[in-house]
């Protein structure tokens, strides 16, 4: 590391996740922006693919132990990981979870663990960097607290503080915010018609607000329910909360058509 | 009790397009979450409880066997008698054999999971013998011959009309004739009709929410006051319960109590808790003439030397089950057998085997909120995630998830064919998204668009190779 560099505030490695690796990219973007903005120095390791979390969800220990090893190997080099995700920063949490039999891999998870950070709370509770956000959004948003980051990792203050900061923005509690969506990574796929029925419910409670855009932290479930809104005809656009925050939502929103 | 659970798919399909079963759902479920809500909140010192019940219940299972015994030598010093049962066909042997030596020709019955989870019912009726459930809600499901949906509320799937229809049905031959719809009237008559019974009966038959190991007492909890006249009234009383519910000693058991009534239903205290010790003395005026209890393993052992021995903490509070939203949207039947929501994806496969129930560890979707509401802290969520690691051990899954599953294993753990592949695909799907920013239907994505869900279309580059091109910082 160059002092240049160490002056520069803290290292971050993004993990960039997978879903936001092919599905919104701009969601990675509005994180480097955020976590720039907060004087960090932002690396993405180029080796990483995913966290893993298929794997250790579907019982194959071995795959996410191996894909567990990838990202700890990738991510020793900096002071933290972050990602825009709190599903995946808790499966790194539960990294040593897959390695009962060795000592060492377990004590290198564990400390990669430490220093592994959902976004939100990265930037509110590690760098207490709220102060940094500068956006605008106009209109009434609705938040939904994605069930590994709110349970795992705490998350539910953390962005509702941030966005507090945006100008011009509006939010309204939808209800059973707290209440998963129906997402569950496989489980959409093995199990679609009960997690049709779930994302229809979330759907209803996030029109019921009368807000212009839906909000969440992950993007597995803000995929999910922006595709229920979009079959419905809904008018209620979705967007990661880091795109709102880095002021990168004036486009279209999740699963929106492209604009003229 | 007969299991259903390999037919969960179907099942949870056609709860799914019940809308009578949807409207009680929708009902129950708000009542029973906001209720608990008020109670834990009211209770400032709820979570010391928790911590304090979970240290409880490890030390017990640590312990077992030093408990088990000394439970089982104060109910004989209280003039009881203790039976062990490996298994469910032992445990109906046993209940059978007291039965048949009393010369029972009707018994009633408290609510008891074990009783159904052991099949008592079906092997004492097959023995010629009437049996008479007196917990209302497990009495409206015996005569609508269904199973339990719920383990605290067993027939909270009914609706009122259901319930007047099977009264008006099944009454008639006592003498009640009339079609009653309000519910002070059905359950008047409810209680007309066990009334009879009650007094006419020859065995008693209760679970058992608590065993202390101190002074040999069994604790059931209920707000009917059923359980009581069960256990006092006839001549004998059957004690089923599993090895799991003993408890140190009293003041243990106050513990887990003020957890239980919080977390079910949202009351301090159940309106009834009674302790029974034995069979009558010589100088009391009531109380049955003789005590049995029927200790039952039934697979508990098993999960007592294993990674599932967490969920021996168990006190059957439903509160998982009321904040599960699967159960939520699919009731209780579709999970096929006693234990329905997160505690019976757990319990119902370690029980009757992992092929029998492989769909239920899966209809997860790990959210977690059954953990955050468990009074003793089990980590439903964990052992779901072990059972699925089993399964995939022993191949059980099917071969397409396995083959899906092992060919995105290859390609994540080489980075850069990867990069190449999720490349191709971001843009593939983006055009086949077009302008309309989503699919309806994309090759291979298995049944995610089951049902008319659609897709949300890539943006068309993935972060990766826009981050490289944009000259991002990186390493290898
Ligand atoms: S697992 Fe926990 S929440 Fe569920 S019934 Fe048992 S004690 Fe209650």
């Amino acid at each position: 590391m160059t002092t240049s560099e160490s002056r520069r505030g803290p290292r971050v490695g993004l993990l960039v996740t997978c879903l936001v690796d092919v599905y919104r990219p701009d969601v990675g973007f509005a994180a480097v922006r955020l976590l720039e903005q907060a004087g960090c120095t932002v690396v993405v390791p180029t080796r990483q693919t995913c966290c893993g979390q298929p794997a250790h969800n579907s019982g194959d220990n071995i795959t996410a132990a191996e894909l567990a090893r990838a990202v700890i190997t990738a991510f020793e080099p900096y002071d933290y990981l972050v990602a825009p995700s709190g599903s995946c920063v808790g499966s790194v949490h539960k990294y040593p979870d897959l390695f009962p039999h060795s000592a060492e891999w377990q004590s290198r998870a564990r400390h990669l663990a430490d220093r592994s950070f959902e976004l939100f709370r990265f930037l509110t509770d590690v760098l207490g960097a709220g102060d940094s956000v500068q956006a605008r959004f106009p209109g009434r948003v609705t938040y939904h607290d994605s069930c590994s980051g709110l349970r795992q990792l705490g998350v539910k203050a953390q962005p509702r503080e941030l966005l507090r900061r945006v100008e011009g923005l509006e939010l309204v509690e939808m209800e059973d915010a707290e209440v998963c969506c129906g997402f569950g990574g496989t489980f959409c796929v093995k199990y679609p018609e009960i997690s049709g029925r779930m994302v229809a419910d979330k759907a209803k409670a996030a029109e019921a607000t009368g807000a212009d855009a839906l909000l969440g932290g992950d993007l597995g479930c803000l995929l999910n329910m922006a595709g229920r809104l979009k079959a419905a005809g809904s008018a209620v656009r979705v967007y990661h909360t880091a795109e709102v925050l880095a002021g990168m939502a004036d486009g279209p929103g999740i699963g929106d058509a492209e604009a003229d | 009790m007969e299991s259903h659970s390999h037919e969960f798919v179907q099942r949870a399909g056609a709860a799914l397009h019940n809308p009578t079963l949807q409207s009680a759902l929708a009902r129950a479920k708000d009542g029973f979450v906001l209720k608990r809500f008020n109670a834990v909140s009211a209770l400032a010192e709820f979570d010391a409880l928790r911590d304090r019940a979970v240290e409880i219940k490890n030390h017990t299972l640590e312990h077992l066997d030093h408990y088990l015994e000394r439970y089982e030598a104060a109910v004989q010093r209280n003039g009881g008698q203790v039976h062990w049962a490996a298994d469910a066909e032992e445990a109906r042997n046993i209940v059978r054999d007291i039965c048949r030596e009393a010369r029972a020709r009707s018994v009633i019955k408290g609510k008891s999971m074990v009783g159904e989870e052991v099949g008592v019912n079906e092997a004492l009726e097959a023995d010629g013998l009437e049996v008479v459930e007196t917990d209302l809600g497990e009495y409206i499901i015996q005569l609508a011959e269904e199973p339990p949906s719920h383990i605290i509320a067993p027939a909270i799937h009914k609706t009122r009309e259901e319930i007047s229809e099977l009264f008006h049905r099944f009454h008639a031959k006592y003498g009640y004739k009339k079609k009653l719809t309000e519910v002070s009237d059905l359950v008047n008559e409810a209680r007309q009709v066990l009334r009879q019974k009650y007094l006419s009966a020859d065995v008693g038959i209760t679970g058992a929410n608590f065993l202390v190991a101190e002074n040999g007492c069994n604790i059931i909890v209920t707000n009917e006051g059923n359980g009581d006249l069960t256990s006092t009234l006839p001549r004998v009383q059957i004690v089923t319960a599993g090895i799991e519910k003993v408890v140190p000693n009293m003041e243990d058991t106050t513990t887990l109590l003020r957890l239980l009534g919080r977390s079910a239903t949202g009351q301090d205290i159940t309106s009834y808790t009674s302790l029974f010790s034995g069979p009558r003395r010589p100088a009391d005026p009531d109380g049955p003439e003789a005590y049995h209890v029927v200790l039952i393993d039934n697979g508990r052992s098993a999960m007592l030397g294993d990674e599932f021995r967490e969920m021996l903490r168990c006190i059957r509070c439903g509160a998982c089950i009321n904040h599960c939203p699967v159960y939520g949207a699919i009731g209780g039947h579709a999970y096929g057998w006693v234990y329905p929501g997160p505690m019976g994806s757990v319990l119902t496969p370690l029980t009757l085997g992992l092929r029998e129930a492989k769909d239920l560890p899966n209809a997860c979707t790990l959210n977690g909120r059954c953990q955050e509401v468990c009074p003793v802290r089990i980590p439903l969520p964990d052992l779901l995630r072990n059972l699925r690691h089993r399964q995939f051990q022993a191949r059980l899954g099917t071969a397409r998830t396995r083959w899906g599953l092992a060919a995105w294993g290859w390609l994540v753990r080489r980075p850069a064919a990867y990069r190449l592949v999720t490349r191709v695909q971001a843009r593939m799907l983006a055009a086949f998204g077009g302008r309309r920013g989503y699919l309806t239907r994309v090759p291979l994505a298995g049944n995610w668009m089951a049902g008319g869900r659609v897709l949300p279309a890539p943006q068309g580059e993935t972060f990766m190779s826009a981050w490289k091109r944009r000259g991002g910082r990186g390493h290898e």
